[in-house]
């Protein structure tokens, strides 16, 4: 479904993504496991188009993607929670979901709302609230169902656990590996290994702008190496 | 008695050209935080198009179509050659870049239209409408009507339209605006179209009243300006409400104490504003958390 070959990518003179290979299969789940400043947001920036990339190809659904704006990648089926949530501060949480589906207008779009507030009962109670006021977890939570109003059929997670507690963590974990009966395969990075490696079907782990290591999920948990470096085992 | 009420209804004509003025500030301020001092601009080119216009014999609906055309291409140039080059720099940057646009088209009138003061016939005529002693000119009413016919079209724009709330998401973030799918520099192309033809229509109605020449285009964009800090900065509500304040006040000044004060009080305001109420009456609120 998503295949990356040979990604270069740099922030004026210093390239910090050095040719990234990778592959999501339609209906899996993948990780980017990495610490900090390995180059993940990077990454998904380049994935989204928000980022300028320098070399190497991207490609979605057999379309090449590189020269694809930005604001039309959505429309081809790719949507990203992005890294800080970013989500509309001054609009309401209802707002926010009615603007992820803003290449819509149909009736489906109600439906969808009512699906994402099943997801995150939460926000069905804060919908008329400004999204600004919201706990960073709700704020993640806008941020993922935002893009699922999107209708994506993959969709590219940037640390949805970031600075959140563990009780957040395991929920909002929990909806990304459900997100496969919903048939929206997910590439997922995350500094958080072992909990992304849990939920996921395959694992990439990045170093310094370098895919080092690949493999099925499981294996890269039992993986000694992995243990010592990234799960602190 | 009648002497207050006839001080009203002008304040009530010069407030809705400030209330328009301070709604195209407000359009472009909620796409891109941008305040735009070219706005003053489009209202001077509104009068002096459909004067020109009008002069070479076109009916005067059709030179008024014109002149708002005309200034929304222009504000769209303006924004594709000044403004989106200069993309992702600083805020103050891009209010600068606005101001030496305000006097670029400034000297480009003045090279074209010249130096002189112009007027076209009011709509209505000009026999003034009687109103509990005091007058008021048919045309004021078009003014007002103006102000308040696009007020309840922005609105609703911003209030019930998708592409509206597409604009004001494109301000609040611009990174997240583009990965649900909004086409973020067509979003601000739409904003200066908007603005300018808003402030070519407010130079328009108003020139009847208080004519037209190449330079009066600064002094509309600190009323305006004013107006729209009074009233919030980024709120239509605040626009129109701040809009007909200073204009009032403007009027009360000149008529109760002197004239000469009248252009000083928009200046008083914005600096009580900026002092005491930098959000303005109806400011939005900071909700931002983190
Ligand atoms: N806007 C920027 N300008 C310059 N350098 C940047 C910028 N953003 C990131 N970098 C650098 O690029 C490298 C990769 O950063 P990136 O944010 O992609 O890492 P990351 O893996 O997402 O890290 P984290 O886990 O902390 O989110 C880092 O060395 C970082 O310092
Ligand atoms: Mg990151």
């Amino acid at each position: 479904m998503l295949t990356v070959e040979g990604l270069r990518s740099r922030y004026g003179r210093i390239e910090v993504l050095h040719g990234i290979d990778l592959q999501v299969q339609s209906g899996e789940i993948v990780t980017v496991v990495g610490a900090n400043g390995a180059g993940k947001t990077t990454l998904l920036r380049c994935l989204s188009g928000v980022q300028p990339v320098t070399g190497g190809t991207i490609t979605f659904r057999g379309e090449p993607l590189v020269s694809v704006p930005a604001y039309k990648r959505l429309r081809l089926g790719l949507a990203q929670s992005p890294e800080g949530r970013q989500i509309f501060t001054s609009l309401t949480v209802e707002e926010n979901l009615r603007l992820g589906a803003f290449l819509f207008s149909d009736e489906r779009v109600d439906r969808d709302m009512e699906d994402a507030f099943q997801m995150f009962p939460i926000l069905k109670q804060k919908r008329n609230l400004a999204a600004g006021g919201l706990s960073g977890g709700q704020q993640q939570m806008l941020a993922m169902a935002r893009a699922l109003m999107g209708r994506p059929t993959c969709l590219l997670l940037d640390e949805p656990s970031m600075g959140l507690a563990p009780i957040i963590v395991s929920q909002i974990f929990d909806v990304v590996k459900n997100l496969k009966a919903l048939s929206v395969t997910v590439l997922l990075v995350e500094q958080n290994a072992f909990g992304a490696l849990k939920i996921a079907d395959r694992g990439y782990v990045m170093e310094t702008g370098r895919i080092i290591m690949a493999g099925a999920a499981d294996e890269l948990i039992a993986d000694p190496r992995i243990r010592e470096a990234y799960l602190g085992i | 008695m009648s002497e207050l009420l006839q001080f009203l209804f002008s304040g009530l004509t010069v407030g809705a050209v400030y209330a328009l003025v301070a709604l195209g500030f407000t359009i472009i301020y909620n796409a891109s935080d941008v305040v735009n001092f070219a706005q003053g601009e489009f209202v001077m080119l509104g009068g002096m198009i459909t004067w020109f216009a009008h002069a070479q014999g076109l009916p005067l609906p059709l030179a008024a179509l014109i002149a708002i055309a005309v200034t929304a291409l222009l504000g769209v140039a303006m924004n594709k050659l000044m403004i989106e080059p200069a993309r992702g720099a600083p805020v103050v940057s891009l209010i600068i870049i606005t101001i030496g646009a305000s006097i670029f088209i400034q000297g480009g009138t003045q090279l074209i239209f010249g130096k002189e003061i112009h007027s076209f016939p009011a709509f209505s005529g000009d026999e003034p409408l009687r109103i509990g002693g005091a007058t008021i000119l048919p045309q004021s009413l078009w003014v007002i009507a103006g102000a308040l016919v696009v007020y309840v079209a922005l609105w609703l724009f911003f209030t019930r339209t998708l592409l509206g709330r597409a604009v004001l998401a494109t301000a609040n973030n611009r990174l997240a605006a583009q990965l649900v799918g909004i086409n973020t520099s067509f979003v601000m192309t739409l904003s200066f179209a908007l603005s300018a033809a808003i402030g070519a229509l407010g130079g328009m109605l108003a020139a009847p009243i208080t004519l037209t020449a190449y330079n009066v285009g600064i002094g509309f964009a600190l009323k305006g300006f004013a107006g729209a800090m009074l009233g919030g900065m980024g709120s239509p509500k605040g626009a129109l409400t701040g809009g007909f304040l200073i204009g009032l006040i403007e009027a009360l000044t000149a008529g109760y104490v002197s004239s000469q004060y009248k252009d000083a009080a928009a200046f008083v305001v914005i600096l009580l504003v900026l002092f005491f109420m930098p959000q303005g009456l109806f400011g939005r609120k900071s909700t931002d958390r983190v």
